[in-house]
């Protein structure tokens, strides 16, 4: 659906990409995940087709970028951060326009509003609305044309956890009816709910890929099994066989109040690999 | 081509809301006829304000309209928005420069009011050349400024020389002179004759340069900027 073959990207002297693959299957739900400044909207910009590369090759519905007929890009739906608002005019004006260029019926307008929860706010006027509204309303535009491919450039920066999850559930129910989902986050909860695949990018390169699960076990060095005891105390145990007597006898004692495995989060994989952290950016030690 | 009816659609809902804009276009139409209706002055040239009044409307509506609406598209990034669902560049602009000539239009229609029957195909049609010119300088001020800040400060100097310059040629013959360069002068002695017999060469011939010059400068700008800047 989505394939990208060594995108290298410089603004000035600064590499922003090199050499970045890409292979998205039909209904997956990809996440590219990075720090501010990573390079996230730029390989966004060029996979959309608003930027070109230096070098290489992006391919979007089974045709080159630039090739993409008129009919193809109304099969794109595309939210990025940045992207504004009719603010003087209401939410269903704001997609009658929309609703006119891709040639989908008005009734879609007022079924995708209710669909992202902004029914009762049909006729506010954009400006006037939350920021949580306006998210769900720039949603409601790209998912008002039913599109085979979504992007969605950090859908939730910003955004209060109820509002992140409802938004969370509108991109799974896209995933359902068979869109493929591209977004960019820096939010590893997020992508770990989320999406089927990801891939980290640091300093325009990815530094590792996979499904989120996967990765995290990949770097599972510690391999413990942390234990904290109703009594207070913390103890930690091998994450092998030997250790399933005593993780017994304090389970037949009664003595767990709580047990986790010490598999890395996305963040962790993240700050293992490059030193960095994902949601700012700047250089965190890693222990 | 329904992408153009769709920007058109859009920026008439837009306008009704937007007060800046909105002013720009009734401002003058409503003065013209308060005061061609309220004020009578011993010698005052007959039809005077709907002379002076339609120059300034064309020097000033189209341009600032114009300027503003492209201008605060790219500051917003509702125009990327649009290009990227495929409206074209030629289109979006099409569509913006048919709704501000033909609002225009209708202003100049309403001034029209004042005039004798037989004179008002003769002034349609000069404003109609007049708001075309506008219109293009207008859209090269939004495409050459990066916000609406930028596009304000860039299209006051230039909607004043073009919009008052005819104005001060009626006091200063030095003035007189320096303006006749301008297509608004021009157009505004082509107004006070109102007889296609009263057309005279240098009329055409500087409306016709600052047309070319001004369509020059618009592919010039759109050349170098593209539309978004």
């Amino acid at each position: 659906m989505i394939k990208t073959i060594g995108i290298c990207k410089s603004f000035s002297d600064r590499k922003v990409l090199s050499g970045i693959d890409l292979d998205i299957k039909p209904g997956m739900i990809f996440g590219l995940l990075g720090p501010s400044g990573a390079g996230k909207t730029t390989l966004i910009k060029i996979i959309t087709g608003q930027l070109a590369p230096d070098s290489g090759e992006v391919n979007v519905l089974g045709r080159n970028v630039s090739e993409l007929t008129g009919e193809d890009k109304k099969k794109i739906g595309i939210m990025m951060d940045n992207h504004g608002m009719y603010d003087r005019m209401s939410c269903t004006d704001n997609l009658k326009i929309f609703a006119d260029i891709y040639g989908v019926p008005y009734s879609e307008i007022s079924r995708t509003l209710k669909e992202v929860g902004l029914g009762d706010a049909a006729k506010t006027p954009a400006m006037k609305l939350s920021k949580g509204m306006r998210a769900r309303l720039h949603l409601a535009r790209v998912l008002m044309i039913s599109p085979k491919i979504l992007f969605l450039d950090e859908p939730t920066s910003g955004l209060d956890p109820m509002t992140m999850k409802y938004i969370h559930k509108l991109i799974t129910e896209q995933k359902d009816k068979g869109c493929t989902v591209f977004l960019t986050t820096h939010n590893m909860e997020e992508a770990t709910v989320l999406c089927d695949e990801v891939a980290l990018l640091n300093e325009g390169k990815i530094v590792e890929r996979g499904a989120p699960d996967q990765v995290c076990r990949r770097y599972n060095h510690q391999k413990k099994i942390n234990i904290h005891l109703v009594s207070g105390e913390d103890i930690e145990l091998a994450h092998e066989a030997g250790s399933a007597e005593e993780l017994e006898k304090l389970m037949s004692q009664g003595k767990i109040e709580t047990i986790h495995s010490s598999e890395p989060t996305l963040e962790t994989v993240f700050i293992e690999l490059t030193g960095r952290k994902l949601d700012n950016g700047e250089e965190a030690q890693y222990a | 081509m329904r992408n153009i009816g769709v920007i058109i659609r859009k920026q008439l809902k837009d306008t009704i809301k937007n007060k800046t804009v909105l002013i720009q276009f009734v401002m003058f139409p409503v003065l013209t006829l308060i005061f061609e209706h309220a004020i009578s002055i011993p010698d005052m040239p007959e039809l005077f304000f709907t002379k002076l009044f339609s120059v300034m409307y064309m020097g000033m509506a189209p341009l600032t309209a114009v300027a503003a609406i492209i201008s605060e598209e790219k500051e917003k990034n509702t125009l990327r928005v649009l290009m990227m669902a495929n409206v074209k560049p030629w289109e979006y602009l099409a569509g913006i420069g048919i709704y501000v000539w033909t609002i225009c239009m209708a202003g100049a229609g309403v001034m029209a009011t004042s005039l004798p029957a037989g004179d008002v195909p003769f002034f349609l049609g000069v404003m109609a050349t007049g708001f075309l010119i506008s219109i293009a300088v207008g859209a090269c001020v939004g495409i050459a400024a990066p916000n609406q800040m930028v596009s304000t400060s860039m299209v006051m100097p230039v909607m004043l020389v073009f919009s008052f310059a005819p104005m001060l040629a009626m006091f200063n013959d030095k003035i007189e002179k320096v303006a006749k360069i301008f297509y608004t002068q021009q157009i505004r002695m082509l107004l006070n004759n109102m007889t296609l017999d009263g057309i005279r060469p240098e009329n055409i011939a500087v409306v016709a340069v600052n047309a070319v010059l001004a369509l020059i400068l618009f592919f010039a700008v759109f050349r170098r900027k593209g539309l978004e800047g």
